[in-house]
């Protein structure tokens, strides 16, 4: 069910960066608390391209999330430019931006956020019901990226029904299902055993040879390891951008 | 548009889910639904059932009749204005009749004259009270509103000669001869015998007052040697198109005024009834239901909507990372809004079948129990039940599900 995990000592494989999938920049953030204001990000620059597999690190409020709720289309920069396949995204209005996340952007999430009472099936069908697929193309493709995470024998599973990790799979199969541009883990593994988590480190590691590209936010230099670039935010600027 | 069907029965999917997995908490919430909706159905079934029972009682009277009568049939505050009017007579309908003729177009058919006094009567040692007497001519049988069960109705010659016969009411019939019958037999009234030439079929109650079955029909010239002139004389004047009642009772007014050689500045020494005399009075008691009714209905639905409401703004709270996560996945504002609006008028459709269901064994209940009530139960009572439920999921649902859909992704995400 699981794949097994490759050797540690295993070459990795790198694939040759394609297209710029995204760019920012000058982008800062600010936050009005009442008198105080708090710059989360003071002036981001970064470029990502298609087939790239990297990992946002920093301490807590460094600005991770920041950055990765901009990256994901979830909020807009009080300032600076970000360009998502070409188009600025920077000024776009919330319907617009719930377009872009549902055919560009595959989410992953420290809590799962899986719908509780909804079998694995449906909750991956989800972001397809939006895209306004029909219903049989739906349970098809839902199903073979259930079955691409390992878990086409859990289709029809509750989440409370599932162990941690199979909730991640379930989780990840629906980032993947419309086929986005970039997958987004915000502590993917956070909510898991270090076993656990490794297995799903693994199955990113398959996923990206697979060809999708993958940023992971995380605070753990084991899990950043994975990943083949290395960005590093330190009170909101990037300190550090390094490939492997 | 494909998109927003899917939309919707996604949104119709989570919305029963959500009332399934909340059960108790969606029915509480409907209960106001569900007595306004019992109230609304249960007034409108009422006045159904009345409208129906006065119309069927009111077609006994003839629906195409006009009464011309001494006294209207209404309360009149003015009485001295028509204690002094002159009685009707026989010759009127007779000088009618002759007018009716000589229009052109008229739309007035005949005109017959009607003696009523109640009586009691016998038969061998069987006695009956509060028997309607009708003492009129041939020409009755042209605005009878009943059907002749049995035999026949009198002659012209029999009319004419007060011969002793008579037609009875089904309800006389089966009292006097009752597993017998009556044709042929003799009826006594008065001390005269008159033979049974005719059955009414069954009529039924007028307004619950009194019996159209509890009468009997004789030559009014035969009535006429038993009692003179101590009889209320009234014309029953048929009309040619009961659609223009109104022209046909100028027409009337005119012809009676022309016979009677009142004088232009005159008042109407006379008045012509019909039944629409008496649908004006029903109007007030049809109006106190219907305001009882709506005001209850307002009232529970206002409380209902309220109820909705609140659970509709607790169940966005409940689920506020959820809609981040839908908001994450692509949902859009119309799509978030759609959900919980369709959640909140689910609960009021429930509340509302509930509530139709309550009406609909009540409605059975009654007419098992009481069958001579008119109860009927409506598909526009439906239509309206399904509409107000619907009208009331909106309006209270819609400023939480709008709330719902303007939350910030991040902030939604974030909420714990
Ligand atoms: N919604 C917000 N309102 C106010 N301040 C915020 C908000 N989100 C983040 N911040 C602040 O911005 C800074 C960066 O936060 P965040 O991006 O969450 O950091 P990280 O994810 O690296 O821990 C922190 O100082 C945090 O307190
Ligand atoms: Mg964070």
């Amino acid at each position: 069910m699981i794949a097994p995990l490759p050797p540690a000592a295993a070459a990795r494989s790198y694939r040759t960066p394609g297209n710029l999938v995204i760019r920012i920049e000058g982008v800062t953030k600010l936050y009005r608390m009442g008198a105080e204001t708090v710059h989360a990000l003071r002036g981001v620059n970064v470029e990502i391209r298609r087939n790239e597999y990297l990992a946002i690190m920093g301490p807590s409020g460094s600005g991770k999330s920041t950055l990765m709720n901009m990256l994901g289309c979830l909020d807009t920069p009080t300032a600076g430019r970000y360009d998502f396949n070409g188009k600025n995204v920077a000024h776009m209005v919330d319907d617009e931006l719930a377009e872009i996340r549902n055919r560009e952007i595959g989410f992953v999430f420290q809590t799962f956020n899986l719908l509780p009472r909804s079998d694995a099936l449906h909750n991956v069908e989800l972001p397809l019901v939006y895209a306004g697929v029909g219903p049989a193309e739906r349970r098809e493709r839902a199903f073979e990226a259930l079955r691409n995470v390992g878990l086409g024998d859990r289709v029809h599973h509750r989440p409370n029904e599932l162990s941690g990790g199979q909730r991640q799979r379930v989780a990840i199969a629906r980032a993947l299902v419309n086929r986005p541009s970039i997958l987004l883990a915000d502590e993917p593994t956070g909510n898991l055993d270090s076993r656990t988590g490794e297995e799903i480190m693994a199955l990113f590691e398959q996923l990206y040879d697979q060809g999708n590209t993958i940023i992971v936010v995380t605070h753990e230099e084991d899990i950043a390891r994975h990943a083949r670039r290395i960005v590093r935010l330190r009170d909101g600027l990037i300190e550090r951008d390094e490939r492997s | 548009m494909t998109r927003a069907i899917y939309e919707f029965t996604e949104s119709f999917r989570i919305a029963f889910s959500q009332i399934r997995a909340n059960a108790m908490r969606s029915v509480l919430t409907a209960l106001g639904v569900i007595i306004g909706i019992v109230a609304v159905t249960l007034m409108g079934t009422a006045i159904n059932g009345i409208d129906i029972g006065f119309n069927r009682s009111l077609a006994l009277l003839g629906d195409d009749v006009l009464y011309v009568q001494r006294w209207p049939w209404r309360r009149v505050p003015d009485w001295w204005n028509y204690v002094n009017r002159p009685a009707i007579q026989v010759e009127h309908a007779e000088r009618l009749n002759r007018i009716f003729e000589a229009t052109p177009n008229s739309l007035l058919e005949v005109a017959v004259p009607v003696g009523a006094r109640g009586s009691s009567v016998k038969a061998g040692d069987v006695k009956l009270g509060g028997i309607m007497l009708f003492g009129t001519n041939a020409d009755y049988s042209r605005i009878v509103t009943a059907e002749v069960a049995d035999g026949r109705l009198f002659t012209d010659f029999e009319a004419n000669a007060g011969r002793p016969v008579c037609v009875l009411g089904s309800a006389v019939a089966e009292n006097l001869f009752p597993g017998r019958p009556s044709l042929g037999q003799s009826v006594d009234i008065r001390g005269q015998q008159f033979s049974v030439v005719g059955v009414l079929a069954k009529q039924g109650e007028f307004l619950g007052l009194f019996s159209f079955d509890n009468q009997i029909i004789l030559p009014l010239n035969a009535m006429r040697k038993l009692w003179g002139n101590r009889m209320d004389l009234q014309l029953r004047v048929k009309v040619t198109d009961k659609t223009r009642l109104m022209e046909a009772e100028e027409e009337l007014t005119g012809a009676m005024r022309r016979v009677r050689g009142q004088l232009p500045a005159e008042r109407d020494n006379f008045s012509i009834n019909q039944q629409q005399a008496f649908k004006e009075q029903l109007d007030p008691v049809k109006t106190g239901i219907a305001v009882a009714g709506l005001f209850i209905t307002g009232l529970s639905l206002f409380v209902g909507a309220i109820g909705i409401m609140n659970i509709t703004f607790v169940s966005v709270k409940e689920r506020t990372k959820e809609i981040g996560t839908r908001k994450a996945l692509g949902a859009r504002r119309r799509t978030i809004l759609l959900q919980f609006l369709i959640e909140a008028v689910s609960i009021c459709l429930i509340g509302g079948a509930v509530g139709l269901a309550i009406t609909y064994v009540t409605c059975l209940g009654i007419s098992g129990a009481l069958p001579e009530l008119p109860v009927e139960f409506s598909s526009s009572l439906m239509l309206v039940s399904m509409v107000v439920s619907i009208l009331t999921g909106i309006i209270s649902g819609f400023a939480p599900a709008l709330g719902a859909s303007r939350l910030d992704p991040v902030d939604a995400l974030r909420y714990e």
